[in-house]
């Protein structure tokens, strides 16, 4: 039975969700996982920590509602892979995912706040230039593993403009047109 | 006197193969990319299928075609790749389920799904690449002999190149003329993916799509078709 303190909580609760996909990106959970992070995240006024962390060695430290009573720090809670995130991130106010364009396509669809994070240990990094692109459109915010904590801690969630889908239409109408069919 | 006779009707017969694939490799690069003339009803499609992200994108396009035009469809997608045919395989499906296509026994009249072997997978050594990369050209001969579709759609990652490439070697030949796409991923905003390169470099594609406005000022033979997600 769940007394009054403990149904506030669940209203109010506030959830950052970090996705790394398929990947194996120990250094966003690592960041994740500091001290300074959990902090700015705290700070910012979110109150559970959902890792889905992937193929990654690093294990985060978990932190229940019983162990963090009195000095009110972050929920921190971990999983490795889901059949589908999408229920994780419908529920989440903040996402914190890879450059992956899948990731950072189906946040955009639902409307979420998101910080892309590019993994700079990868070789032919040509995810950060979707991740910087949209960034720069204000689509998302993106940063690294050691500026995370700094961006959570300066983002204005206010200032980001929310993505138009797009879809195969333009190509479907080329392709008919170079074939020689009619025009729709 | 008469070895030299046979020396030199053999180099002659060599200059005359020779000089016929390079005026029949001028033509067939002059015509690619020109908008076909002919005009059909139904045009067989290939669409070659590559991991995650590439495959929702080729969906997406195959999503808005007119079903009853471009059919019947060959799906092909890696032979590491679980989940691509699957996704491909829903889609018909839901089409089936919407009425668009009959019922499900003219499923295999209209859709086709295979696995093709890789070249190379992501970090194999360049040295045994090299055998997989032929494997992977032989297997997608086999495929194209099989099929000889009219269109090609492609958008990478390399499992499109040794199929694109038999493609340009039956246009030379004269076994089928496909109309190759190829569609960049929307990831690729300032540069080309390697498949990409290849395939604007040596016009092997007949049209060339990107996503972002930078890759079209860039290559200029490329259309700007927006974003696909």
């Amino acid at each position: 039975m769940m007394t009054t303190g403990a149904v506030d909580l669940e209203k109010k609760k506030k959830v950052v969700f970090v996705t790394v996909g398929t990947t194996c990106f120990d250094a966003l959970v690592k960041s994740v996982d500091s001290r300074h992070v959990r902090n700015e995240l705290k700070k910012r006024g979110y109150t559970n920590l959902l890792i889905q962390m992937g193929r990654g060695s690093y294990i985060p430290r978990k932190s229940t509602m019983q162990s963090c009573g009195e000095d009110e720090s972050l929920v921190v809670d971990y999983f490795t892979f889901s059949p589908s995130i999408a229920d994780y991130m419908r529920s989440a106010s903040l996402i914190i995912s890879h450059a992956g364009s899948g990731s950072i396509f189906e946040t955009l669809r639902l409307r979420k706040p998101l910080i892309v994070v590019v993994n700079e240990d990868l070789m032919d990094n040509h995810q950060s230039e979707l991740a910087e692109e949209l960034a720069d459109r204000k689509h998302l915010f993106c940063a690294s593993p050691q500026t995370l904590g700094q961006t959570i801690e300066t983002m204005d969630l206010d200032s980001l403009l929310p993505f138009q889908s797009g879809d195969g239409l333009p190509v479907a109408k080329l392709i008919n047109k170079f074939l020689g069919f009619p025009a729709e | 006197m008469e070895g030299f006779h046979s020396q030199d009707s053999v180099t002659i017969l060599i200059g005359f193969v020779v000089s016929i694939v390079v005026i029949r490799l001028a033509y067939v690069l002059y015509w690619s990319g020109r908008p076909l003339r002919t005009l059909s009803q139904r045009v067989s499609t290939l669409i070659v299928l590559g991991s995650g992200g590439h495959t929702a994108e080729m969906l997406s396009i195959v999503n808005v075609l007119e079903k009853d035009r471009f059919v019947p469809r060959f799906y092909i997608a890696a032979g590491t790749d679980n989940m691509s045919l699957q996704k491909a395989r829903v889609l018909e499906e839901s089409l089936i389920q919407k009425e668009e296509i009959g019922n499900k026994k003219d499923i295999e009249k209209i859709a086709c799904f295979e696995q093709i072997y890789r070249s190379r997978e992501v970090g194999q050594s360049y040295l045994t690449s090299i055998y997989t990369t032929l494997v992977a050209i032989l297997h997608a001969l086999w495929l194209m002999l099989k099929f000889r579709p009219e269109v090609i759609i492609c958008n990478g990652p390399g499992t499109c190149i040794p199929i694109c490439l038999v493609a340009f070697i039956f246009k030379v030949v004269g076994i089928r003329w496909s109309s190759i796409f190829y569609i960049e991923s929307i990831a690729r905003v300032k540069r080309l993916s390697l498949s990409g390169l290849l395939l604007y470099k040596l016009h092997l594609a007949d049209q060339f799509y990107v996503q972002w406005p930078q890759l079209q000022r860039k290559y200029q033979r490329a259309h700007y078709v927006g974003c696909l997600m």
